[in-house]
């Protein structure tokens, strides 16, 4: 039977989220971790019952569970993210030096091939791997030797890396984003990176252009073309055909290009959503209407999607990796929300529904196509 | 044996039902009975005590016989009570709103 599994994290547990292939009727499961931070959780595209989740609290750090039998029973697995050698520094928040310190795992990024590979993208920013299942992590340490890691700063999250794409085509690309240091990319498999930030402009730098600082919120791709990539900056929506190489803007008609998510429509490449949020310092729709803005020619020209989501008195958020598609024939569109609420579209975005309404706040959303 | 009484979280993470007992080999101090928890318990290591410092993390604090023992050093030997099993050692989250 075809179906999706949609897989939430929360400030307080994890819930899944089942349906069939109408996407009409919907069983909720969970809490999961019931208490605790569930910043990510994702499945691997190689073998969807085995699903990884970031567990992480203050008072007790950080765990990764892992699911083999698709969210039913999990088992915790290596839990120590040791940086590589001297961790160094970073620029604190008043331009200091500050000492490179491990928080939580923001996000979990199965490979696409191997259900025992998968990569986490941490706070303070750097990138770990794990070829085992999670059963033991090492730090690809080439994203923070670069020579520009000393200049990042935290954004107002965090220093977090908190974005992973993978690219289909080439086993060796893969792309990642950190806040507030910007788009790297490497060409070999990790062991090398370099900065992709040219073309953006953040008016929030001493040099609004400099190589790195930039304040990612998110990057997209479409599988099929790997070179197109998509990015919500802090202010602007931006898009490259270069793999990164050069971005230009394409927030066009968006009544504000401020926003955190951004996601590809599963079978068409130049649609593609965004949320936009009034400002960063009003973390709400534009005058309390929640409202999705799709674009049907790769940016530029949106139109707003607002068929069953609130348009009066809402006030919530929607956070970076709070966003994803189903690869169903009529593409399946799902985000959540810092107020508890889960929105489904199964048609593209032309009509939503709240799958449910009052969960903790919503920090992840992903989606699994089962068949 | 020494009693162990952990928070609620931690006895849901490594699937522990109210009081444990720990055996200690040596001197019974903080660090010597943590080590013997998390050599019984894999799963809570780095949940009370950074995995490589070993410091006591922020939240969590370590009382005994109506004593904050938080700040004792960890080779310091525990209360005899505590060594005596007649008072248990309690792992507790510190109270931080949210």
């Amino acid at each position: 039977m075809t179906g999706v599994r949609v897989l939430v994290g929360t400030r307080k547990g994890a819930f899944i989220l089942t349906s069939d292939g109408k996407r009409k009727t919907w069983d909720v499961n969970g809490p999961h971790f019931a208490g605790w931070e569930i910043y990510h959780l994702k499945g691997s595209p190689a073998d969807p019952d085995r699903i990884y989740a970031s567990q992480s609290s203050g008072w007790f750090g950080q765990q990764i569970q892992r699911s083999n039998d698709g969210g039913k029973t999990w088992e915790p697995v290596d839990n120590k993210f040791t940086y590589d050698g001297v961790p160094g520094t970073h620029q604190w928040h008043d331009g200091t030096p500050h000492p490179w310190e491990f928080k939580r795992v923001w996000h979990i990024e199965p490979a696409l091939s191997d259900p025992d590979t998968v990569y986490a993208g941490v706070e303070d920013a750097a990138l770990f791997r794990s070829t085992d299942g999670g059963k033991s992590w090492a730090e690809l340490s080439g994203l923070r030797g670069h020579g520009s890691g000393p200049r990042w700063q935290p954004g107002a999250g965090g220093m977090c890396l908190h974005t992973i794409v993978l690219d289909p085509v080439d086993p060796k690309r893969m792309f990642i984003a950190i806040s507030a240091a910007g788009a790297f990319r490497t060409d070999d498999g990790g062991e090398t990176w370099r900065p992709i930030n040219q073309g953006l402009r953040s008016e929030f730098m001493p040099d609004p252009t400099a190589e790195v600082g930039h304040c990612v919120h998110r990057l997209a791709m479409h599988g099929a073309r790997p070179d197109v990539l998509y990015m919500q900056k802090h202010w602007d929506v931006m898009r490259s055909n270069d793999a990164g190489n050069s971005w230009h803007e394409v927030s066009g008609n968006l009544p504000t290009d401020f926003g955190f998510v951004i996601d590809v429509h599963a079978h068409e490449p130049e649609t593609i959503y965004v949320v936009p949020i009034k400002s960063d310092a009003e973390h709400f729709p534009l005058e309390g209407q929640l409202r999705v803005w799709r674009s049907r020619t790769g940016g530029n020209e949106w139109e707003p999607l607002t068929n069953g989501l609130p348009q009066s008195n809402c006030y919530v958020n929607v956070l970076r990796d709070a966003m994803a598609v189903d690869k169903l024939d009529e593409c399946g569109v799902y985000f959540g929300t810092t107020g508890g609420q889960v929105y489904a579209s199964a048609d593209a975005g032309d009509t939503w529904d709240a799958i449910v309404r009052d969960l903790p706040a919503v920090l992840s959303v992903e989606v699994q196509t089962l068949s | 044996m020494i009693r162990v009484v952990l928070p609620s979280h931690l006895r849901n993470h490594a699937n522990i039902n109210g009081e444990i007992l720990v055996a200690v080999d040596g001197e019974a101090t903080q660090r010597s009975l943590l080590d013997a928890l998390e050599e019984s318990y894999p799963v809570l290591r780095g949940t009370i005590r950074d995995h490589d410092t070993k410091k006591r993390r922020p939240f969590l604090r370590f009382f005994a016989c109506q004593r904050d023992l938080s700040h004792e050093p960890p080779d310091a030997p525990l209360p005899d009570d505590v060594k005596r099993g007649s008072q248990p050692f309690l792992i507790v989250g510190a109270i931080a709103g949210g």
